[in-house]
């Protein structure tokens, strides 16, 4: 089944360090925390919430929390958040999360890092076909329609 | 670096309204079929749909309190219309959450590439000033 354009956005870079390396980076907390800019409070542990203020000048305010969904070493690190959680009076727990998924790769002696996080777009995929039936294209192309619009009318 | 105020931080709470009031197939029906530009009824709204007016009045509730209809006056008629600058910012909010994790995944490249490691390539040996 495959997700619309505009479920998922990914991000990959290659890294000159072994994946064994990458992985820790990427699932201890603390080292998490530096390059992230977060400051979290506990370890990451399937099935439980981690969370920490962020540290990334001019959003010290915030809180981000984490749900992490699977950690298989070496492999795949995942975890459900709020992206958009960035108004410390709003509740957002009542919305869906998105899922974000590192999957490490070795790549000479270096790691190729992807990270894709989806759920953006929330409409199960069996039934998408019938949300745009009268356009068939799907949400990508509902997109471009919204955006001609958008410029012939500013 | 000064930044405008109005602007919220990445991305911001209102776009978590938009992608959350979008994902729904009824609403992304009704957006798709407001996308013409053309101020449309909730009668005409409701027409096909196999829904109740009373439930395509509730969904257009959601996407106004979102930001992403508005109601309009067409004659004695009440309709609704796309704003059109709340699905611009759902997409630029988009690309600026990949943009964010680009930088992200740069930050994390920089501090493992920037380790003492035991170098393995000798042409790319470079000093290993502090740290």
């Amino acid at each position: 089944m495959a997700p619309s354009p505009t479920d998922s956005i990914k991000a990959q870079i290659e890294i000159n360090a072994p994946v064994a390396r990458v992985w820790r980076a990427l699932t201890d907390h603390r080292e998490f925390g530096e390059w992230f800019q977060v400051k979290l409070e506990s370890p990451f542990v399937p099935g439980q919430r981690t969370r920490g203020r962020i540290t990334y000048p001019g959003y010290e305010h915030l809180v981000m929390e984490v749900l992490v969904k699977e950690m298989t070493q070496d492999r795949t690190f995942s975890f459900y958040w709020h992206p958009y959680a960035v108004d410390p009076k709003l509740d957002y727990s009542k919305e869906e999360p998105t899922l974000v998924v590192f999957t490490l790769q070795s790549k000479g002696s270096g790691t190729l890092l992807t990270a894709v996080e989806s759920g953006f777009d929330r409409i199960p995929a069996h039934r998408r076909d019938e949300a745009f039936r009268m356009n068939n294209a799907g949400w990508s192309e509902q997109m471009g329609n919204i955006q001609r619009y958008a410029q012939s009318h500013p | 670096m000064p930044k405008a105020t109005h602007e919220t931080p990445i991305g911001g709470a209102r776009c978590a309204r938009v992608f959350s009031a979008l994902g729904d197939e009824t609403r992304l029906a009704l957006v798709a079929r407001l996308s013409t530009g053309q101020p449309l009824s909730i009668a005409r709204l409701a027409e096909g749909r196999g829904q109740s007016r009373q439930s395509i009045t509730k969904h257009l509730r959601v996407l106004r309190h979102a930001g992403v209809v508005r109601g309009v006056r067409q004659g004695r008629e009440h309709c609704f219309e796309l704003r059109r600058e709340a699905i611009d910012d759902a997409r630029a909010a988009l690309d600026r959450l990949t943009r964010e994790w680009e930088m992200a995944l740069h930050r994390l490249k920089h501090m493992l590439e920037s380790e003492a490691v035991p170098s393995q390539e000798p042409r790319r040996k470079h000093k290993r000033g502090t740290s």
